[in-house]
């Protein structure tokens, strides 16, 4: 066991992180939110879409012998964990997800969108249809069609209707319901990697609420000094180092149960039980740390912090808007409670020979 | 990034499942919680047992009596006795987390060979002389006094809060010896045996209504000056290194207590029905999460450790904080699920819910820990 990214791992981070910085530094993102104020495109920079795939963002876990990077979800949730803390915008998950299935995905000419929005039955009552991001610049959306396959967004938009989105840089469009979604493979990595991507927003925002706690003077001194700053500061690094360690831990473990073929390779099945419920665990600590970090972040910044200026609510906005993507803390939950009982039940029976004092 | 075991650690897993399952029923009956001798020889006899087969002291280095195999291992062994029901260390918690390790790491090659062997082979207990009625959290504040008189240390005080005091035979105490130095450096750290005239024992009930824990009264308690550990006025160094001790993984294996507790929890919802409360069925969901998620913390902080050398750093912090508050949400959580019987307090359950209340107070209270983490890993300004 050791459970530290090693030296190739911290490099493919720092190349992202640098390649991030470069491109898509906070003039960049200031700069996509007024666009998208103005009724401009909607965040995604297709320039940048094609350096991120040149860079091996999208073709991260393809084998090389389908002109992919060929390596495992270790990598891909550091790699995503950068692109959350630089508050990058657009399909970035379902893009990912769509390497080696829709053409040009893999090196970024392509934009594949998902209908990954909400655990709500296509049946269900409230308004007709369901919400997808980023509709009308995709080229292909993921897991609508027949056998969870793609569908052109030609055949989708005339029917949908776009709608106010409360994150600027996610424009949402309502279309009808559609077919089976996304897999049960598609939906655990898709959760994952948007675990890793509010993983990054969260400890961003432990670092804007230190850095600023240590600029702003109030009764004379720094905020940072006092204890109920403090507090609240140290409280986001906890939520932050619990969401990181369950996050990494979940990869880790997924890659492992693939390389043990336990999950068939990319069967549709999904990865098993117990990977799927440390999936879970890491999307439910990881939209917490995200959501409660930047409302605290927020709070740190004081007055400041309610202004647009301010970059906390473009944060807060993109972890609610996270949150809804691929798995919501209620399925989350309910999926860690049925592996809990059965696993349990398991032991229960195992360990009766030698159960300590029969009661709990 | 790795999590999976050598071939050897599966051996090792895998030999240890094996000795548990055959030795586990061959222990006596538990004794009642409030039958401190009998724990304490049960406590004993299981370290008893451990030793004959090669079990204790795993992460202690091999020059300190331990078997040197590294954290990895030790926490294949946490899971594994949790797993199968074993004993806690109970009143070893001291000697085997705390002081031996401090010693381990600071005492002399005669202090290693005095005192660690009769630690791992359940021989003789520890108990903790820090806290005292004017310093707790501000633990540098410490008044009790050690006067130096010829070999000896002359030690006049009073220490509170010390776990299994009235069954120890060692007390890892920390006193005074530089009274105008400034505060942090006129501590030094002592092994006083609890038996020296003038250690005198008053138990204290706490709010669980057992006496787990007492005052020690010091009235010119004579030390040898051969029992200090580190150099005089250099404790509160020597001490830091016991805390990182405590915060980093002596929780490890109540980690996996909770995992199993939590199960139980599930099973006995399930059995009374409360599980088809989609609200508390959700909380547990969430706990097996949190409780998931702290057992990754402990091997990405062993890891890191493991890495730098030895010492676990202040991200035991990060983990005491989470940790202390999920084991208080399970308990009030198995309150839920349990109803009027979460009453009962036959119910040993019942007591680990009172009990878990002193987690975010023992060992540095939540605020002191948010404090040091906001200070010594977020680098804000010093506060007040």
């Amino acid at each position: 066991m050791d459970f530290q990214p090693t030296q190739e791992q911290e490099d493919l981070r720092a190349g992202v992180r640098a390649l991030l910085s470069r491109r898509f530094g906070r003039e960049a993102l200031r700069a996509a939110v007024d666009r998208a104020e103005a009724g401009g495109a909607g965040g995604v920079d297709r320039g940048l879409w094609r350096e991120l795939g040149g860079a091996g963002f999208f073709a991260l876990r393809l084998p090389e012998a389908d002109g992919g990077v060929g390596l495992g979800l270790a990598e891909a949730v550091l790699v995503f964990e950068e692109a959350g803390r630089a508050l990058l915008p657009g399909p970035l998950v379902a893009t990912h997800l769509a390497a080696g299935r829709v053409e040009g995905a893999a090196d970024g000419t392509a934009v594949v969108t998902a209908f990954d929005l909400g655990d709500r039955p296509a049946a269900a009552a409230g308004p007709p249809g369901r919400l997808v991001a980023h509709l009308a610049e995709a080229d292909a959306v993921l897991g609508a069609g027949a056998g969870g396959c793609t569908e052109a967004p030609a055949a989708l938009l005339p029917a949908a209707r776009p709608v106010p989105s409360a994150d600027p840089l996610t424009p949402l469009h309502r279309v009808p319901p559609p077919g089976p979604g996304p897999d049960a493979r598609l939906r655990d990595e898709g959760a994952l990697l948007t675990a890793a991507l509010q993983l990054g927003s969260a400890l961003r925002t432990v670092e804007l609420a230190v850095r600023y706690a240590a600029q702003r003077e109030q009764f004379g001194r720094p905020i940072g000094a006092f204890q109920a700053v403090q507090h609240l500061c140290s409280g986001m690094l906890v939520r932050a180092e619990v969401a990181r360690t369950a996050v990494y831990a979940a990869a880790v473990c997924a890659d492992a149960a693939d390389r043990a073929g336990a999950a068939g390779a990319a069967g549709a099945a999904g990865f098993g039980a117990a990977v799927a419920a440390e999936i879970a665990g890491a999307k439910l600590l990881a939209d917490r740390a995200a959501a409660a970090n930047a409302r605290d972040c927020l709070q740190v910044h004081g007055g400041m912090g309610f202004t647009w200026e301010a970059d906390v609510h473009l944060h807060l906005k993109r972890a609610w808007v996270r949150a809804e993507q691929w798995r919501t803390a209620a399925a989350a939950e309910e999926a860690l409670a049925a592996e809990l009982l059965a696993d349990a039940q398991e032991r229960g029976r195992e360990g009766a020979s030698y159960a300590r004092d029969g009661s709990l | 990034m790795d999590l999976a075991e050598t071939e050897e650690e599966r051996e090792f897993r895998a030999g240890l499942r094996a000795w548990l399952a055959k030795t586990l029923p061959e222990l006596p009956p538990r004794p009642s919680p409030d039958d401190w001798p009998g724990r304490r020889a049960y406590d004993l006899g299981w370290q008893r047992r451990l030793y004959d087969a090669g079990y204790a002291g795993l992460h202690w280095p091999a020059a300190a009596g331990g078997r040197g195999a590294g954290p990895a291992r030790h926490l294949a062994f946490l899971e594994e006795a949790e797993r199968a029901g074993a004993p806690y260390v109970g009143a070893n918690f001291v000697g085997l987390l705390h002081a031996g390790p401090t010693i381990a790491a600071e005492g002399t090659p005669a202090q290693r060979a005095r005192w660690l062997p009769p630690v791992l082979r359940g021989e003789e207990v520890w108990c903790q002389g820090f806290s005292e009625p004017g310093a707790g959290s501000d633990l540098a504040s410490l008044r009790t006094r050690a006067v130096r008189d010829g070999d000896a240390y002359v030690v006049t005080g009073s220490k509170v809060w010390t776990s299994h005091a009235e069954i120890a035979d060692w007390c890892e105490l920390l006193v005074r010896t530089g009274p105008d130095a400034p505060r942090h450096r006129g501590l030094t750290w002592l092994a006083m045996p609890m038996d020296a005239p003038g250690v005198t024992v008053r138990p204290l009930r706490t709010l669980a209504g057992s006496a787990e824990f007492a005052e020690v009264f010091l009235d010119g308690v004579r030390v040898p000056v051969a029992y200090r550990v580190g150099a005089e006025d250099d404790g509160w160094r020597v001490t830091m290194t016991t805390l990182s001790f405590e915060r980093g993984t002596a929780f490890a294996g109540e980690v996996v207590a909770c995992r199993r507790t939590l199960g139980a929890l599930a099973r006995a919802a399930r059995a009374n029905g409360r599980w088809d409360d989609t609200v508390l069925r959700r909380r547990l969901g969430r706990l097996a999460a949190e409780f998931a998620a702290l057992w990754r913390l402990t091997q990405w902080n062993v890891s890191a450790a493991e890495r730098t050398g030895g010492v676990p750093g202040a991200g035991g912090s990060v983990f005491k904080l989470a940790y202390s508050q999920a084991r208080q949400e399970l308990y009030d959580a198995a309150a839920e699920v349990l109803g009027a019987d979460a009453l009962a307090l036959e119910e040993e359950w019942v007591r680990e819910r009172l009990s878990s209340l002193s987690y975010t107070i023992a060992a540095g209270t939540s605020q002191i820990q948010h404090t040091i983490v906001a200070e010594r890993i977020l680098g804000l300004p010093k506060g007040r």
